[in-house]
């Protein structure tokens, strides 16, 4: 138990240990930039894997939520005088209500079904995007106001970079603890067998509705900050190929790994900047890590080379 | 007002029976291996582009019809080969990734090998309109509708009159059984990955006048095709056509009459309305589980 406990709070203190040491590493705007983009992901890389590793529900959707997020935080304050700061909690709120509307009846669907349904969800989230032109500006995207906080617009990348960074931290210890509360437990159990585990009493659909309604709150506010951080939004946030993305972020990083989603996130927000110069061959690598993990690593690179180094250890 | 709404049906009717022919390819892998393969759509991609740059290298059209089917279905036993079979333990999840990597992996390699820009096809005879009842259609039209009619007759004869169509049936209904019985489920499913891939570019080939083709062109194409194997309950290969020509019809009807930008959502409001209330589709056996 102590083992376990040193386990979770060491890789807490190595996240913070990480993020903390960040800026001595980062030497321009650009790397700042990378830093940011990967930790709004990785954020919500680990909602959504919580829904797809622990609760082994797929979403093709996720880019719906992060992009609702997004426009709220466009739209609210721009067209209705909101303050960022409620703009960013008011549209968290919809997204969840939101969420919890259509989980209801589409998480009593399963694997193919369920990734048809939540794939249909995010595409119609994107066409109303861009055809809503007199609210979302259509195609052509929207600026989005700067962030204010107490009274103080949120600029420069130092100060994005260590509010990412506390939301990291923050969502991190947020999404261990569940795992490790009874909640995770049996989320774990419905991952083995949702029959076993109805029988043994727990109320499956209840939890796999909560967690798909925490994984869309959480692509919500990094939504939301990404859009401020960014300035502009398109409906392309709500993209089928993004919400690909953000799903083999998950699958690369291992499955109900969340070191394993801040892996697979950090990686795939890098790599196409690596490969700026071979642009052209982005979606031919892309495909090729998505396969080869599924088929090489399906647990994901985190949880093998977690497995290996405990294979050498004992 | 009937001409109007006799021009819609026919728009309708053309799409939705190409939908409906990559609605089969789903159903088809389906069948074999409970697979739903995303790639399907870049199999419509291959079977176009394939065909525009065999005929820009100087060969005659029919030819490059058959190789670039040809081609197709190499890239779908390929698929069955390397993505599938060495992936068995994967689970739905892991098989959806898989096809979803190939996907992108195959727009990939078409950009780069051909290229980004959009190709018209020539139709197969001529593009002078013929008109109904003050509507006008297009050759292609039926040449698509008399392609779907001849691919349904002879699935038909493969699935009820030969020993191999009735293994994949057999596989359909029960693997384990079919194994016992001495059926290679591999092989199957390597053909069936074959066959699917050969009727998306033979789809690739036929929409291609009418809608152009590019690299991009098998994303909306596929996920419509999905839409009509569930529209009309997956794995079952009439009902693919039946909800292929569904979705179609729905889609025409709100484009012309509502307005084209919100074309794309009707497919899927569909498919959300028939996941929730008719989760076996509109002829589909009941296997949709349902907690």
């Amino acid at each position: 138990m102590s083992n376990q406990l040193l386990q979770r709070h060491g890789g807490l203190a190595l996240l913070a240990a990480i993020i903390a040491a960040g800026p001595l590493f980062l030497d321009n705007g650009f790397h700042y930039n990378v830093a940011i983009l990967a930790g709004l992901n990785a954020i919500v890389c680990i909602g959504l894997n919580l829904l797809i590793g622990h609760a082994g529900q797929i979403s093709l959707g996720h880019a719906g939520f992060f992009a609702l997020g997004a426009y709220a935080s466009a739209i609210l304050p721009e067209r209705f005088g909101f303050h960022p700061l409620g703009a960013l909690l008011t549209g968290a709120l919809l997204v969840g209500l939101l969420a919890f509307a259509i989980a209801r009846p589409i998480l009593r669907l399963r694997g193919h079904y369920l990734a048809m349904a939540t794939l249909g969800m995010g595409i119609i989230v994107s066409i109303v995007l861009d055809q809503k032109v007199d609210l979302t500006g259509g195609p052509d995207g929207m600026v989005v106001g700067d962030l204010t906080l107490f009274g103080q617009a949120l600029r420069g990348n130092l100060a994005w970079y260590w509010l990412v960074g506390a939301l990291l931290f923050v969502t991190t210890w947020m999404a261990l603890n569940l795992v490790h509360s009874p909640v995770g437990r049996a989320l774990k159990a419905v991952h083995g067998s949702e029959l076993a585990a109805a029988a043994m009493g727990v109320d499956v659909f209840h939890y796999k509705v909560l967690v798909f309604v925490l994984s869309a709150v959480l692509a919500a506010i990094a939504g939301s900050l990404f859009a401020h951080y960014n300035g502009f939004v398109t409906p392309d946030e709500a993209s089928f190929i993004h919400s690909i993305q953000l799903v083999t972020m998950v699958v690369l990083g291992g499955m109900a790994s969340i070191a394993g989603s801040i892996v697979g996130a950090v990686a795939l927000t890098l790599l196409p900047q690596l490969l700026a110069d071979f642009h052209d061959y982005e979606m031919i690598v892309f495909g090729a890590i998505l396969m080869g993990t599924m088929i090489l690593l399906p647990t994901g690179v985190v949880p093998t080379l977690a497995a290996r180094i405990r294979e050498r250890l004992a | 007002m009937l001409s109007e709404f006799l021009q819609f049906l026919f728009s309708g009717l053309t799409v939705g029976a190409i939908y409906g022919l990559i609605g089969l390819g789903f159903a088809v892998i389906y069948n074999a291996s409970h697979v739903i393969n995303f790639a399907q759509g870049e199999f419509v991609m291959i079977g176009g582009m394939a065909t525009v740059f065999l005929m820009a290298a100087g060969l005659p059209m029919p030819l490059a019809v058959v190789l670039a089917i040809a081609g197709a279905a190499l890239v779908g036993w390929l698929l069955a080969r390397i993505g599938i079979e060495t992936a068995r333990g994967a689970g739905v999840v892991g098989l959806i990734i898989i096809t979803i990597g190939a996907s992108i992996l195959l727009r990939g390699l078409a950009q780069v090998v051909w290229d980004r820009n959009f190709h018209p096809l020539p139709p197969i005879s001529g593009d002078a309109p013929i008109h109904v009842f003050g509507a006008t259609l297009l050759p292609q039209s039926l040449w698509i509708g008399a392609a779907l009619i001849a691919i349904m007759a002879a699935l038909r004869f493969f699935f009820d009159h030969t020993r191999t169509g009735k293994a994949m049936q057999a596989a359909a209904i029960d693997p384990l059984a079919a194994q016992l019985m001495g059926i290679d489920i591999r092989r199957l499913v390597r053909l069936s990955f074959v066959l699917s891939a050969a009727l998306g570019a033979l789809a690739g080939v036929l929409v291609a006048p009418i809608t152009m083709t590019y690299a991009n062109v098998g994303v909306m194409l596929g996920l419509k095709g999905f839409a009509a194997a569930i529209v009309g309950g997956l794995g079952n290969p009439l009902g693919a056509i039946a909800g292929g020509l569904v979705v179609g019809i729905a889609e025409a009807m709100t484009a012309g009459y509502l307005s084209s930008a919100w074309k794309d959502v009707v497919a899927f409001v569909i498919i959300l309305f028939v996941l929730l209330f008719l989760p076996n589709g509109l002829f589909g056996r009941a296997e949709v589980h349902r907690a």
